[in-house]
């Protein structure tokens, strides 16, 4: 049986990985092919690293970290941060990572999402849509959050899918950082206007939380996506697996 | 020595990543005095069935890969090429396997809507041949995939999505998994050793 995926996010800074994770059993917390390393032997099903960094020099190193995740890691990693165009994807991929996400470029620039999947194939395209809920309508935001674009989250997911996006990693710019919970309906609809796989970002706080988004009177969401909980170790992947197969929610043990 | 067999197909680095972890030699290849060479040969592929059979054939990779006698393990589309047909693109393939490969459907399971591609990790049930040496029933591995082989007398391993399909084949030296054991984690890893026993 298909199983939920659990997805560790690691933000990237400059190759290192950003202060403030405070990870047990750990002898560099920086390094993030170490901290990669310890969430896939916890039980991770795939990795997210997000570039950060805000320097050219810095964005130069994120490759090379790339192909030395992709030599170390032997479970499957997307990467993302700062792609704006097919040759951007083409670097990363060809460093060794699995799947490209996608966010404020592809809101620009629709067709980078085609140019992407018909060079590379669909599976390894992840659309990034952050999206804030103004007055009932959930629009979708660029830039971290920081501003408003024209598009809609139901109609963009939609058009990206015909475009050959292969998932779509919704963020709630609302619940995000608020450790109150996942924007369930949110997911339920996304989960039922698709037909690819939906990921689950943004609210995680207690097991309790993915449990609900990934369970199918819930979220119906694929997988669940986090950082903070599992970085401060709030939430470890071990005990949060025992705890979804205990909801009967099929999960990789 | 293992010969990667080079047709362009995407992701290649995965497999020779997974190759270099386990301590392996390998080259990759598209000529086919290399290949012939070679103990054992892996045909990966990532890619659509109709341009990963045009480039096969346009390097005279086809006929090389029939009449191998060497061990080959053909890796998600790779095992799919040496499958009869593939609805993609209404393709002939290399038919080592009688196996046709059709593509999922939404709406096969009345009330459950199936998510394509199926992606993500499932269990690998009814395992047969010693690529599986030290591998439970019921582990987990990492599939990614819209089309997907039938059940036949052939399949070494079964896994359920929607209805039970091939994700593994076997017939002689020649095998084929739909899941990346390179990117399955350790017992991912533990078939490709496997694999590397076999000359």
């Amino acid at each position: 049986m298909l199983t939920k995926r659990i997805i560790p996010c690691l933000d990237i800074k400059d190759g290192q990985t950003v202060k403030g994770v405070n990870f047990v059993s750990l002898k560099s917390v920086g390094d993030p092919v170490e901290l990669a390393g310890a969430y896939s032997a916890q039980g991770a099903d795939e990795l997210v690293f997000l570039d950060i960094s805000a320097t050219l020099e810095g964005r130069k190193a994120f490759p090379e970290l790339v192909a030395r995740i992709a030599r170390h890691i032997n479970i499957p990693f997307t990467v993302g941060g700062g792609i704006s165009t097919a040759e951007d994807a083409s670097v990363l991929l060809r460093a060794g990572a699995d799947k490209v996400s996608v966010n404020s470029a592809a809101v620009r620039n629709p067709d980078l999402i085609r140019e992407i999947a018909s060079r590379f194939g669909s599976q390894c395209v992840v659309l990034a849509i952050d999206a804030r809920n103004v007055d009932g309508t959930w629009r979708v935001t660029t830039h971290g959050g920081s501003r408003f674009s024209d598009r809609e989250l139901f109609s963009w997911a939609r058009e990206a899918e015909g475009l050959g996006a292969g998932e779509i990693l919704f963020t709630s710019m609302d619940h995000d950082g608020t450790c109150q919970g996942y924007a369930c309906d949110v997911y339920r609809e996304l989960s039922r206007i698709l037909d690819i796989p939906v990921i689950a970002s943004g609210g995680a706080g207690t097991a309790g939380h993915i449990i609900e988004v990934l369970s199918p009177e819930g979220g119906c969401a694929d997988a669940a996506l986090a950082a903070s909980v599992f970085h401060y170790g709030r939430i470890l992947i071990p005990d949060l697996k025992r705890q979804i197969a205990g909801h009967g929610i099929p999960v990789r043990l | 020595m293992t010969g990667i067999i080079d047709y362009e197909a995407g992701n290649i680095r995965s497999v020779e990543n997974a190759l270099k972890r386990l301590g392996a030699e390998y080259v990759l290849s598209s000529d086919t005095e290399v290949l012939s060479s070679c103990d054992r040969l892996i045909l990966p592929g990532v890619g659509e069935a109709g341009w990963a059979m045009e480039k096969l054939r346009a390097k005279d990779l086809e006929g090389f890969v029939r009449a191998t006698e060497k061990p080959l393990l053909g890796i998600c589309l790779g095992m799919q090429l040496l499958c009869s047909w593939s609805e993609e693109g209404d393709t002939g393939c290399i038919g080592i396997f009688e196996n046709k490969v059709r593509r999922f459907r939404p709406d096969i399971v009345p009330g459950v809507k199936l998510k394509i591609p199926h992606t993500g990790w499932n269990s690998i049930t009814s395992l047969k041949t010693d690529l599986f040496d030290g591998i439970r029933e019921n582990s987990f591995m990492y599939f990614v995939h819209s089309y997907f082989a039938e059940v036949s007398g052939d399949t070494v391993s079964v896994t359920e999505y929607g209805h039970p399909f091939s994700s593994a084949l076997r017939k002689g030296n020649f095998m084929g998994c739909q899941f990346h054991p390179e990117k399955s984690g350790d017992e991912g890893e533990r078939i490709i050793a496997n694999f590397l026993k076999m000359s």
